[in-house]
């Protein structure tokens, strides 16, 4: 299979749809019933993981620690960490945008003249478009996790951070394999589906010079890249080609070695319900002189990407404490019903809300915070702790305010800031506020909505779209109230 | 009555603030009614200042932080007396207790007012399990047996913690039945504007949960938030189901008048 010859995954997908994709998500019932079942093994798993609430708040206090710890000093920790990186002779790129990371990849790529890249899963490599951007220049570049494997042969995207093929069934594996893989033969027996899976891919790692992987955890200390994976598929790509270049996002920092302990033993719980993933690799440089394997060239990417946009506003910047464990996805009433496809993000649900309007700015994501009803779900299980629906609060407010109108202004305007205002909007809440913070209109209004409530309308908008109209009652309780107290010839009870 | 008012030998009378809301004011006043006689049965002055309006949060959670702080800051002035202050709402308590006090973070002087009506807010069911360690005796006078279900606002389950109350105040209601409803700890869909929007996950996200109701075998439900009810009872009716849900307040008093229901 040559690169030409992969489907390629839409690039113009964009939140910008995200109305139009849910509704269409609304109504296909297949996908809702899957994602709900798929989901709720997630939130019982996790949940048999952390059967004591208070143990559990315990270590995720001291996750939240360790990552706002290594927030406060992310300039210096991350100076640190490339020193020592270059002394143990990896280098150490600094990304701005996705498109700083392609020419990165597609330089040493030249170098090495390389046709073939394999890669294991990273969620920041979707986010540059690697696989995309690779075979435009005529490199291809292969997922090896079986899930994004079977999402690159199908031209497909990862609907769930951690389970990318969520949204597929077997009997859809079964036929993209049958159709995409040379003498795969049409099976839905999962077993044969993975061994069909691996023996295609363990060609690739033999020939591949490159691989590609995501990272963890960064360690300051150390300048270990911690990788948790459970398929092998990660331990390959990082061992086997001749080079390995790892990206990550520039947030992935943490200032010890010890530090990974607490966030490695969040992460594997809150994402899958394991207590342990199969693999935990520590990669710490290339190959040394006398060892047998691992890659002779170790190469780094660090991405912004808007990042420092999240890290400079100090109400935003819990936003960088995630570990992409995606528990707030599984937990989310509205991703459950969605799905991740709908959000025309690299990460969707609740952390992807949170996040995108960093990344691609609050003009092309304002439908993100709002589809919420902040029913709190995926604060409660966040191992982090990090507040999603304060943040999804402070992005709405953002999107409908400028620096000027904000009533505490940010130290620099967000991308998009303010570009979410609508001119009906603001009206209506202002009318709104004037009424209610006016005891005396509002008394008079009180007195007259119930007895105009026949000249309510019967179509209220979406509200009526699945409900009957909402009417004021025929008395208002302070009428009511009023009344039930005049009325009494004897006072108390 | 069969009622036991008081915690054990207490005699002094009880005076309370009631923040009925606006959504009750205006949509559910039947809800208020109750919780002001259920409180009067049990010894409690409740005291409503008329010039109540809104706790502020329909602008805050949308976005407009400046507009809810004017209509929360109407309020202030209105519970100058170190009474508790009772909010028949799990959704408008959070509000009080864990949103006000931050809304005036950069006001000293507001800000000593929202903390001291955030420390003496009591949501409804916590007030009348908790404080008046109410109980219902006497099943024979209580009225027919009745199985219901307990939808528990996101609110009051995170922000209030009351999740625990509203179960024990059902189980001191002789003749009653708690039934269990599937994915109970989800959402309804309301969430706000929430529900304006973004109406088609709402409404998905309620109907699946009148399913699950439905599916429970409940004769009715009670919620102790009228913002869940009035989406969930108005989507009912738009279904054209007879299931429908009531505020607790409004079975207890059922349930003290010995009605079925």
């Amino acid at each position: 299979m040559s690169a030409a010859s992969l489907p390629q995954a839409d690039a113009r997908v964009s939140p910008e749809d995200f109305k139009q994709r849910s509704h269409e998500s609304l109504h296909d019932a297949h996908l809702r019933q899957s994602f709900r079942g798929a989901m709720d093994f997630l939130v019982e798993r996790r949940a048999l993981q952390f059967p004591d609430l208070q143990a559990f708040n315990t270590l995720r206090k001291l996750g939240e620690n360790v990552r706002q710890h290594a927030l406060a000093q992310l300039p210096d920790l991350l100076e640190r960490l490339e020193a020592r990186l270059t002394e143990l002779g990896v280098a150490v790129h600094w990304a701005e945008t996705p498109a700083d990371a392609n020419r990165i990849f597609l330089d040493i790529a030249r170098r090495h003249a390389a046709t073939l890249m394999v890669k294991g899963k990273s969620m920041v490599s979707e986010e540059i478009g690697l696989n995309h951007e690779m075979a435009a220049h005529g490199v291809e570049c292969i997922e090896t996790d079986m899930g994004e494997y079977i999402l690159q042969l199908d031209g497909d995207r990862p609907s769930h951070i951690i389970m990318p093929a969520i949204h597929k069934t077997k009997e859809d594996v079964a036929a993209i394999f049958h159709e995409h893989i040379d003498g795969a033969p049409l099976s839905d027996d999962v077993n044969e589906l993975i061994a069909i899976g691996r023996r295609a891919l363990r060609e690739k790692f033999a020939s591949a010079k490159i691989g590609v992987s995501g990272v963890n955890f960064m360690v300051a200390e150390t300048g270990t890249l911690a990788l948790v994976e459970n398929e092998g598929n990660g331990r390959l790509c990082t061992s086997v080609p001749d080079v390995h270049v790892a990206i990550t996002g520039l947030e992935k920092v943490v200032d010890r070695l010890e530090h990974v302990l607490p966030l490695y033993a969040l992460l594997p719980k809150s994402a899958t319900g394991q207590a342990v993933t199969t693999y935990l690799n520590l990669i710490t440089g290339p190959r040394r002189a006398g060892e047998k394997d691992g890659p002779r060239e170790m190469h780094l990417i660090l991405l912004d990407n808007g990042r420092t946009q999240a890290y400079r506003e100090a109400r935003f910047r819990a936003t960088l404490q995630c570990i992409r464990c995606g528990a707030c996805m599984n937990h989310c009433p509205v991703y459950t019903r969605v799905g991740g496809l709908s959000y025309g993000t690299t990460y969707p649900g609740p952390i992807g809300a949170i996040i995108s309007p960093h990344l691609m700015g609050l003009q092309s994501t304002r439908d993100l915070p709002t589809a919420s009803s902040l029913c709190g779900a995926c604060g409660d299980v966040c191992p982090v702790g990090i507040p999603i629906p304060d943040m999804l609060m402070k992005l709405r407010e953002a999107g409908r305010h400028s620096v000027a109108e904000s009533i505490t202004p940010p130290a620099q305007a967000l991308v998009g800031q303010g570009s979410v205002r609508r001119a009906g909007e603001v009206l209506a809440w202002r009318a709104w506020r004037v009424l209610y913070s006016h005891a005396a209109l509002y008394r008079l209004f009180a007195w007259l909505a119930p007895r105009l409530r026949w000249l309510t309308p019967a179509w209220q908008g979406g509200w009526t779209a699945s409900r009957a109209a909402l009417k004021p009652a025929p008395r208002s309780l302070r009428e009511q109230l009023a009344r039930r107290r005049a009325g009494r010839t004897v006072p108390g009870r | 009555m069969s009622a036991s008012p008081h915690a054990a030998g207490s005699t002094e009378t009880r005076q309370v603030y009631l923040f009925a809301t606006c959504v009750i004011d205006l949509f559910a006043p039947q809800a208020g009614v109750d919780v002001v006689e259920v409180l009067e049965r049990l010894g409690v002055t409740v005291h409503f200042p008329a010039a109540q309006t809104c706790c502020g949060q329909p602008a805050y959670t949308t976005g407009f932080p400046e507009e809810a702080r004017k209509v929360a800051a109407a309020q202030l002035d209105l519970f100058p007396e170190p009474w508790p202050v009772i909010v028949p709402s799990g959704s408008c308590g959070g509000m009080l207790k864990q949103h006000w006090p931050r809304l005036f973070a950069d006001d000293p002087a507001r800000r000593v007012q929202a903390e001291s009506i955030a420390a003496r807010t009591v949501e409804f069911t916590d007030y009348l399990v908790n404080t008046l360690g109410f109980r219902l005796d006497a099943p024979a006078a209580s009225g027919a047996p009745l199985r219901v279900a307990l939808h528990t606002s996101c609110s009051a389950r995170r922000e209030m913690g009351t999740l625990g109350c509203g179960r024990a105040l059902l189980e001191r209601l002789p003749g009653v039945e708690r039934v269990e409803h599937g994915h109970e700890a989800e959402c309804c869909g309301f969430g706000g504007t929430f529900s304006v929007k973004h109406p088609e996950i709402s409404a998905a996200m309620a109907a699946d949960k009148l399913d699950a109701l439905t599916a429970s075998g409940c004769e009715s439900f009670v919620s102790a938030d009228c913002g869940c009810l009035l989406n969930l009872n108005l989507s009912l009716e738009k279904r054209g189901a007879a299931l429908r849900g009531q505020h607790i307040a409004s079975l207890v008093r059922a349930r003290m008048d010995g009605a079925a229901s």
